[in-house]
């Protein structure tokens, strides 16, 4: 399909706009991250090339000062990484149970999970606390991971099931045939091969725990040693929120793990979270 | 290969697991000072809305009364607190202390039977401390005491930059029609005088409130402001209205706010105070907390008492006089313990102020407290006003009914500034929202 | 599947026993030991003085391992069970966990806040509907059920066209994998992170000084004088909607943008042969063969409009006419205290999602449920 050149450089520059109508906002943003609290109020950020006055103090007051970014960092980590795994695992052994497996109930069960995707997780804050406190379970990451997955296992499985309904029947048939049960076809042979749609929602749970402060604040708690980082740079800005432009800095500080998380998961995109979606 | 992974995980699990396990935290070594209680190993929880530098601060306020007793004080400060106490409390999970930001909460919550009113020894404590007007704040509805105030700010001061100030020759008013003229004044020279910013994130428009309830107490005076507070006088009455119309006379002139409204809805109340020192400045005057400090460009800051000066909001009717308007955190027990009450005794001593009097950023409210002790000239003007005030009355917004105080009186003079709705509506939208 | 080793007939009576009572006791015993494993990892956990980076390390470790144990454990027990049983028991052990969950973290709660939106403010006296009725007549919630429609159709069409639009543009760029990479970033930028860029884009000073905000500098240098663009309705509901845009476009373009690359190019040749242009193409072969994708994508975002908060509560509190259902829930729930308000609030935002989901699940039916 030869186009004629023109019109390829059109497409080349219709899309170097949109990079560059998308990207503005946030390199204002990182501009401004070098800039010092007066400038800021007093001139837009554009104008800081020609007035310099940059300098790393934001970075500094971020990454060093205070109780150290550091331990929120650990704690952020030790949130996410199995609030992200937790859930696909669920979710994947569930979309094979619904996809593949038959029991009674199973539309009922299946049309309930993807119908609690309508709930908004503001209203089962304080039920779930009470649960949690009557158990002696609040403040433990566990309560945080469960939460998490509880939030999240709708899209999970909705999106898991999607894919897994799509692979190949035979595929399942010729297992069985040698002998695998279930449990070994799903650990050996869907698992793997729905690596795309489970790396796909494993971005997006990763970015939304990553950056989430509600639900850490309610069930792991607020204070030094278990806050994670969004509650940290938070209360970075003061009490008033006087410091305010230190989330300028903070804001990319807490990005770079998402971003490297995406760069990575990113080439199991191409492979098509959704590729059984396509007829034909 | 799986489950020998499984199984060599779970070993290095085990392993860390019997390695590293020690439980509790060590006692603290019993100092006991003579005649005070010994409370060695116990731990007091405090939560309150302060963070990060104040934070630090309070900890080493509250150090004397760890050191004397051997309890452990642990604070935690979280900006959502009147969120997170509130799910809190619903859930069962709160501190042992909290300090609340609004006795519009304080009496929410000791209705709910969440909070122990405070014993008689602490009580007696109060009245010896405190001037009058202090112990009523922290009363709830069944007329007992919860409340213990610790740090708490000064309302209705109105700050300008004293270089400028003095080129131009102005001086203090001492009249409300005299600090009119000297609004004309400044923007006849050609600068609008006040500088006015009212956003807040959640709490958007509480300065707006604060001016009305300094122009109430001004006008209607104690007595009047305590009905209008408790709810007897609706807003309403006339007296309400002509109190909201007299801050709107000044905040809708375009030659008396710099920026109008719509600038003052979305600038935050922190940022709009910089316009002051800028070289011309853009505006003079701002009428805020004496927290506002904080806020001040860094220069300003460090050389607080030459650049920055300040006289406190005229009177408008002279036969009520110049009120103080206060606003502070109030420290409730939700937690009955012999601990708990010793150290809310602790805070209702001066000894509870005198770190965080040194180290500036604080006023307290103690009438035997040591005035020197502060750090500022300004912090010792607006200590000892507090403590000679004619009459002390809180913050009124923070007094109401969370409905009106958080709610609607925070979010309908908004809606009358961009011109949305009219006083009148707004007015009565406000008593509306008055719980029955 | 495995069948259960039968005991070697030609052993004496004890060795069957033990080998019976054997396998019992290993049934037993082997749950056991796991729990006894997870629950030394848990009180670890909770109570250690070790050092914060081992404590993260045995955190992950036990928990993604706990889990996986637990599967392999359930499904273990469930495959000593006689056959018939095995075969109806293990499906639930695939799918119970995620049922169990979400019915303790979704459906529990959600039943309880219906039944406590019939209640009044302290949750003490019945009032049958009448919060609902008080939903949709006062003028402020009615504002806020607009304002959420608005945020349904601008928001969920702009980000699913654009999302097609830019997929299909960029898989025919040589800039494709950085306008993958930078039109996505958005997403991975925290609320409170995006909250201050796009301060500093709609920022308003008043007129004749420097502006901080991008677009009234854009103005200025036309001569334009700024415009308070978050204090004006519904352009700032509009604008917060474009917020959305800019983080959601990223995720359809991405999710659409798979499905294209698994377009077979064969079924494309043959519609050039047989004389479609580039745009008839399109329409008629590409965009069906995708819409499942599309229609997957847009419910997505569709539902995330309905629940939508941290945008309107970080730049404008609601303010300005710009409530959503979600953010007056939060308002009546937590400022006015309301528990049975903010309940019905909630309950109205669930039954508004339902339509969607009720398209999703007749696309299921299609397939093998």
């Amino acid at each position: 399909m030869r186009k004629i050149t023109w019109s390829r450089v059109a497409i080349n520059l219709t899309v170097l706009f949109l990079i560059v109508v998308w990207t503005v906002p946030t390199i204002g943003l990182f501009v401004t991250s070098f800039r010092d609290k007066q400038s800021i109020s007093n001139s837009g950020w554009w104008s800081a090339f020609g007035q310099g006055g940059f300098s790393l103090d934001n970075y500094d007051k971020v990454l060093f000062g205070g109780d150290g970014l550091a331990t929120a960092f650990l704690n952020t980590l030790a949130v996410t990484v199995p609030a992200v795994v937790i859930p696909i695992l669920i979710a994947a052994f569930a979309a094979y149970g619904f996809a593949w497996m038959q029991f009674p109930g199973r539309r009922i069960l299946f049309i309930t999970v993807v119908g609690l995707l309508v709930v908004p997780l503001q209203i089962s804050l304080i039920p779930v606390l009470k649960a949690y406190l009557a158990i002696n379970l609040n403040g433990t990451y566990l309560a945080v991971w469960l939460a998490h997955a509880g939030f999240g296992l709708a899209l999970a499985t909705y999106l898991l099931y999607n894919y897994i309904s799509q692979l190949p029947k035979d595929l399942m048939e010729s297992a069985s045939i040698d002998g695998a049960s279930h449990f070994t076809t799903f650990t050996r042979l869907i698992l793997p091969l729905s690596m795309p749609a489970l790396a796909s929602f494993a971005i997006f749970q990763f970015l939304w725990v990553w950056n989430d402060l509600l639900v850490a604040a309610t069930f792991l708690g607020t204070s030094g040693d278990v806050a994670v980082m969004t509650q940290r740079l938070v209360s970075m800005t003061g009490t008033k929120g006087q410091d305010w432009q230190l989330l300028t800095a903070g804001a990319f500080v807490s990005m770079i793990v998402p971003v490297f998380v995406f760069l990575s998961l990113q080439r199991f995109f191409v492979r098509g979270l959704l590729a059984g979606s396509v007829k034909g | 290969m799986n489950k020998r992974l499984l199984v060599g995980l779970w070993s290095a699990v085990l392993v860390v697991a019997a390695c590293g396990s020690s439980t509790g935290t060590p006692a603290p070594s019993s100092s006991g000072g003579g005649g005070s209680t010994n409370l060695a190993g116990k731990t007091i929880t405090v939560s309150g809305a302060f963070v990060d530098t104040e934070a630090v601060a309070f900890a080493a306020a509250v150090k004397p009364f760890e050191d004397a007793t051997g309890a452990k004080v642990t604070y935690n400060g979280d900006k959502t607190f009147e969120q997170a106490i509130v799910v809190q409390a619903a859930a069962g999970n709160t501190p042992d202390v909290g300090l609340m930001p609004q006795p519009g909460l304080m009496k929410t919550f000791a209705a709910d039977g969440k909070l122990f009113p405070l014993p008689a020894d602490v009580i007696a404590s109060i009245d010896a401390n405190y001037g009058p007007g202090w112990k009523d704040v922290g009363t709830a509805a069944d007329g007992k005491v919860y409340g213990v105030f610790h740090r708490v700010n000064l309302k209705g001061l109105v700050f300008y930059p004293k270089a400028v100030w003095d080129a131009k020759g102005y001086t203090a008013p001492t009249t409300w029609d005299g600090m009119i003229t000297l609004m004309d004044k400044m923007a006849a020279d050609g600068t609008p005088p006040w500088c006015i910013g009212i956003e807040s994130g959640a709490g958007t428009g509480w300065p707006f409130t604060d001016w009305v309830e300094e122009v109430m107490l001004r006008t209607v005076g104690a007595e009047g402001y305590d009905a209008w507070v408790a709810g007897k006088t609706p807003f309403t009455d006339p007296s309400v209205k002509a109190a909201f119309q007299k801050v709107l006379d000044v905040w809708t002139n375009p030659k008396y706010v710099y920026g109008g409204p719509n600038y003052i809805v979305q600038t935050a109340f922190g940022e709009a105070p910089k316009a002051a020192f800028d070289n011309p400045p853009k505006c003079l005057l701002t009428n805020q907390g004496n927290f506002i400090t904080d806020f001040f460009p860094d220069a300003v800051k460090a050389d607080l008492d030459n650049q920055v000066g300040v006289f406190n909001l005229p009177a408008i009717d002279p036969a009520v006089g110049t009120p103080a308007e206060v606003g502070g955190d109030q420290a409730v027990a939700f937690a009955d313990r012999p601990e708990v009450w010793a150290f809310l005794k602790y805070l209702t001593t001066p000894e509870a102020g005198v770190s965080w009097q040194k180290s500036g950023g604080a006023l307290f409210p103690y009438k035997t407290q040591d005035i020197s002790l502060y750090a500022s000239a300004l912090s010792k003007t607006w200590a000892q006003a507090i403590v000679d005030a004619a009459f002390v009355r809180f913050d009124g917004s923070d007094a109401m009914p969370s409905a009106v105080g958080n709610g609607t009186f925070w979010k309908e003079p908004i809606k009358v500034l961009t011109g949305s709705e009219n006083l009148d509506t707004a007015l009565s939208n406000i008593q509306a929202s008055w719980p029955k | 599947m495995q069948q259960a080793s039968a005991a070697p007939p030609a052993r004496g009576i004890g060795q069957v026993l033990a080998t019976g009572v054997g396998r019992v006791v290993v049934s037993i015993f082997v749950p056991i030991v796991a729990f006894i494993v997870l629950w030394a990892g848990f009180l670890f956990l909770k109570d250690s003085g070790a050092p914060k980076l081992v404590i993260v390390l045995v955190a992950i470790v036990w928990g993604i391992g706990g889990v996986a144990l637990l599967y392999v454990v359930a499904n273990w027990l469930t495959e000593k069970l006689p056959s018939v049983w095995h075969r109806r028991i293990l499906p639930f052990v695939f799918v119970g966990p995620a049922v169990a969950i979400l019915t303790f973290y979704l459906l529990v709660p959600a039943v309880l806040t219906a039944w406590s939106s019939l209640f009044n403010a302290n949750g003490k006296a019945f009032v049958g509907l009448d919060n609902y009725v008080y939903s949709f007549t006062n003028p402020e919630m009615v504002t806020a059920i607009r304002n959420n429609v608005l945020w349904l159709v601008i928001g969920t069409l702009f980000s699913t066209g654009m999302g097609l639009a830019i997929a299909v543009l960029v898989e025919r760029s040589r800039l494709d994998r950085l306008a993958k990479t930078l039109i996505f970033l958005p997403m991975a930028i925290s609320f409170v992170g995006a909250s201050v860029i796009w301060r500093f884009v709609l920022s308003f000073q008043p007129e004749g000084q420097p502006q901080v905000g991008l677009l009234n500098a854009i103005l200025g240098t036309f001569g334009i004088s700024p415009v308070s663009w978050l204090t004006g309705e519904p352009l700032n509901t509009i604008l917060l909607i474009v917020i959305l845009i800019w983080g959601q476009t990223g995720f359809a373009m991405v999710i659409i943008g798979a499905a294209l690359k698994g377009v077979p190019e064969e079924m494309l040749e043959a519609g050039r042969i047989d004389g479609a242009s580039e745009w008839q193409s399109f329409r008629k072969l590409v965009v069906p063969a995708i819409w499942p994708t599309i229609v997957t994508v847009a419910t997505t975002i569709a539902i995330l409009t309905l629940k939508i908060y941290d945008i309107v509560t970080a730049m404008t509190n609601g303010n300005f006419n710009t409530h959503v259902i979600a953010t007056m829930m939060f308002q009546q729930a937590f400022t006015f205290q309301d528990s049975g308000r903010g309940a019905a609030l909630a309950i109205i935002l669930l039954v508004g999602v339902m339509p969607v989901i009720w398209y999703n699940l007749r696309q299921f039916r299609g397939r093998a449920i």
